[in-house]
């Protein structure tokens, strides 16, 4: 079973890099992850990459593999056409530190801008509360997220159009549907949702949800369902009049 | 410590209900509560199977709205004192290389396990001891070392994932071990004291899995250590599947419950997809093949079970790195409520040191030191002498876990307690190439002094405790021994740079205590 295969790797840092070929043997039954390991243990001592867990849980080996965004531990070489090379490069949405290894602090500094978790008083008496499981299966489905940022680094958006500083990408906005579709919050997120987080940018083609490895529904059951919400409260002519005669106070 | 964490856990999970946790709920809106092996009653708040990851997330979205600052992706290569006080601590930003001394009035360590001193583990790579080594290197006492916990069901095909957990959950909603003969081994060897509350009859043990209370549980769900000897066993005796492991089969409870493919992939979502994905194996249709892996360190820095600090001022410890909570043998679940409860006390412990203490004074000449010890692998030209840090790596983990693993020799400890000494002078002649930015091989290099540091401490306790307990197997010692009842194994760095072991005995339990296990028997 043994076979040689040839990878092309980026190597290199912010200011530039190239691919470089490497050659090497790989048994049956491995990922990617294990042959860039093996590479960096033989042959490239230091090539960085990063990784964590190697089960698809810490969403830390987030790379392009054939030109598509994957999680390298997730991505098995029996799923790849091993008679070419195989192209292993970066996140191309995020800057480069080195190699395989991506600056995605921008996503970190996005997350502190949305309004934080905000519970409504305690509803029993012994000062928690009660919820339906069926009310909270589809904010555990956002709460599956691990934080790869593929879905980040697929969206035109953000790979294309650089709006970082105008939209949060899906990570973000599966992130705030949790957030206002958790039966205990009580915070309004839909102003800034149609301002500085740019909701509108998102043209659902669904990149998004093809990557995550998670397999959230990110458009149909987060972003979609957003966009309705912002548009009954902005958009919608009866509940405009509605708010400009209303009693106030 | 168990009387803090068990009267302390309920409060710590609805702390993070209300920073916005989403635990699974009962038919009432309550929050489910479940088995894991060695559990008598029914007790564990759980997302799923990936309760670990909705802590994470939880303490993460909270933390960032309280100002705490955040230094991601650093490396601490030694902790700063001065005299006997902990003063700061001195590491690197993996992304550029940068050194930098961090101040600090208190420190807390909370950098996990160390699995990777072995070759099959769940550990990630940052499971290297590094934190019970540093710490045992500014003068902290280390407890309980030889007791490692082998998690009975690891992934062991294919290749790629050989190590990485199968949840204990999967045994938890129903799943049953068989040999490769389709037996269900674990009804042969049950305990004596576990036998009364241990079902003989598979229907029984069915109905504990779906939460009848009355029922007794399977013998599937005894403690880790007991069910990873006995996997060892069915393999050894050629009784395994065909990669070395064992059949854990989740898909027979389709004889139980109507639409059981999708029962399953709703109780376990995590595992059918890594399974599906990695192993191309639908665990919904077919039985998974599993085997121990190393999984856990009972034992670590030694800690006040109050206030989680040290016998070193200034230093406190939590979370795994951290021993005593676990005694033996850690039961399922008690990680992640340990992280919680004793996390907790140990920042508030840390804080009131902080505030009750001025500012220490830095040594420049410790600080100089320890850059030169973490650059120096650059300075070895390659050749001559010197070979790359991983091969070191490779050969550690092979001879730990031949030798101080699941079931453990005098004589297989000896050799590895000498191997250990020649490792050690191999490490010292590790040369790396490249730049300091983002660079692995230095980082391996860098690990390899924690690991040995660890494996050491390990060997030494395993072979001064001659009976069998817990985490802790001898097959020439196969018993407990009353006697080694009555103390811990301690490890400190003696004055001339050498790891010394000594023996304290155990204090007295409380009486109330006492009557508590006395009741529960």
């Amino acid at each position: 079973m043994n076979k040689q295969v040839t990878f092309r790797i980026w190597r290199g840092d912010a200011t530039g890099g190239e691919f470089v070929e490497y050659q090497t043997e790989i048994t049956e039954g491995l990922v990617v992850l294990d042959v860039i390991h093996k590479i960096q243990a033989t042959q490239a001592n230091d090539l960085a990459c990063r990784w964590n867990c190697k089960a698809g849980k810490c969403g830390s080996c987030s790379a392009e593999i054939n030109g598509m965004p994957k999680l390298m531990c997730m991505t098995r070489m029996d799923t790849l056409n091993t008679d070419k090379p195989i192209t292993v490069e970066p996140m191309r949405a995020f800057p480069s530190i080195r190699d395989l290894a991506t600056d995605v602090s921008w996503n970190f500094r996005v997350k502190t801008k949305i309004k934080k978790f905000n519970p409504r008083k305690p509803d029993a008496e012994d000062g928690t509360w009660r919820m339906q499981q069926e009310d909270v299966d589809r904010v555990q489905e956002f709460r599956k997220c691990i934080e790869c940022f593929l879905c980040q680094d697929v969206c035109h958006v953000l790979r294309d159009h650089h709006k970082h500083e105008e939209f949060i990408g899906p990570r973000f906005l599966v992130y705030t549907a949790a957030l206002e579709m958790h039966p205990l919050d009580t915070e309004d997120r839909l102003p800034e949702l149609k301002q500085s987080q740019g909701i509108g940018f998102c043209n659902i083609t669904k990149c998004c949800t093809k990557v995550c490895p998670e397999h959230i529904t990110i458009t149909d059951n987060a972003i979609i369902p957003l966009k309705e919400r912002v548009v009954d409260e902005f958009y919608d002519p009866l509940g405009w009049l509605w708010k400009k005669i209303r009693p106030q106070g | 410590m168990a009387e803090l964490h068990a009267k302390e856990a309920p409060s710590r999970v609805h702390e993070l209900e209300a920073w916005g946790a989403v635990f699974d709920r009962t038919k009432e809106g309550k929050i489910s509560q479940r088995n894991f092996g060695g559990h008598r009653y029914p007790r564990l708040a759980h997302v799923g199977d990936r309760t670990g990851l909705e802590l994470i997330r939880t303490l993460q979205d909270h933390g960032i709205h309280q100002g705490i600052s955040v230094h991601m992706e650093y490396t601490i290569v030694s902790l700063l004192k001065d005299g006997d006080r902990v003063v700061g601590a001195f590491g690197y930003d993996r992304e550029r290389g940068r050194f930098r001394i961090f101040k600090a009035k208190a420190v807390v360590v909370c950098t996990g396990g160390l699995g990777r001193a072995y070759a099959v583990t769940s550990n990630s790579w940052e499971g290297t001891g590094d934190g019970v080594s540093l710490a045992y290197h500014a003068g902290a006492e280390l407890l309980d070392m030889e007791f490692i916990q082998f998690h009975p069901t690891g992934m062991i095909w294919p290749p790629s994932v050989k190590g990485i957990l199968v949840t204990e959950s999967v045994r938890g909603e129903g799943g049953v071990l068989r040999n490769k003969d389709g037996k269900r081994f674990m009804y042969d060897d049950v305990p004596e004291n576990y036998r009364s509350q241990t079902s003989t009859d598979p229907e029984e043990g069915w109905r504990y899995t779906q939460n009848d209370k009355t029922a007794k549980r399977p013998p599937e769900l005894l403690t880790r250590d007991h069910v990873a000897r006995c996997i060892n066993r069915e393999v050894k005796a050629g009784r395994g599947s065909p990669h070395g492991g064992v059949f854990l089969d989740i898909s027979w409870i389709k004889e139980r419950i109507p639409n059981s493919a999708e029962h399953i992939k709703r109780k376990l979502p995590s595992m059918y997809h890594q399974f599906m994905q990695l192993a191309n194996l639908d665990i919904t249709k077919e039985p998974m093949e599993v085997g121990p892996t190393t999984h856990y360190a009972m034992g670590g820095i030694r800690v006040n079970g109050e206030t989680q600090a040290t016998n070193v001022p200034g230093l406190f410890a939590a979370g795994e790195c951290a021993a005593g909570l676990h005694g033996a043998n850690r039961l399922g679940g008690n990680s992640l409520s340990d992280l919680i409860v004793f996390g907790k006390r140990a920042g508030e412990f840390a804080a009131k040191y902080a505030k009750e203490n001025s500012a220490g004074k830095v040594n420049d000449a410790q600080v100089e030191t320890a850059y030169k010890e973490a650059v120096e692998p650059f300075e070895r030209p390659a050749g001559g002498g010197t070979e790359g840090p991983y091969q070191v790596q490779y050969d550690l983990q092979n001879m730990m876990q031949a030798n101080v693993g699941i079931v453990r020799l005098h004589n297989e400890m000896e050799f590895a307690l000498d191997g250990i000494q020649k490792l050690k002078a191999r490490a010292a002649r590790v040369a790396v190439q490249g730049h300091l930015e983002y660079n692995p091989g230095w980082h391996t290099a860098i690990d390899l002094k924690h690991l040995l540091t660890v494996s050491e401490a390990i060997t030494l306790c395993s072979l001064d405790r001659k009976e069998s307990r817990g985490g802790h197997f001898r097959e020439d010692f196969p018993n407990k021994d009353s006697e080694a009842q009555k103390y811990n194994a301690v490890i400190a760095k003696a004055a001339d740079g050498s790891m010394k072991l000594r023996r304290e005995p155990i204090p007295a339990m409380r009486e109330d205590l006492k009557q508590v296990i006395e009741e529960m028997k």
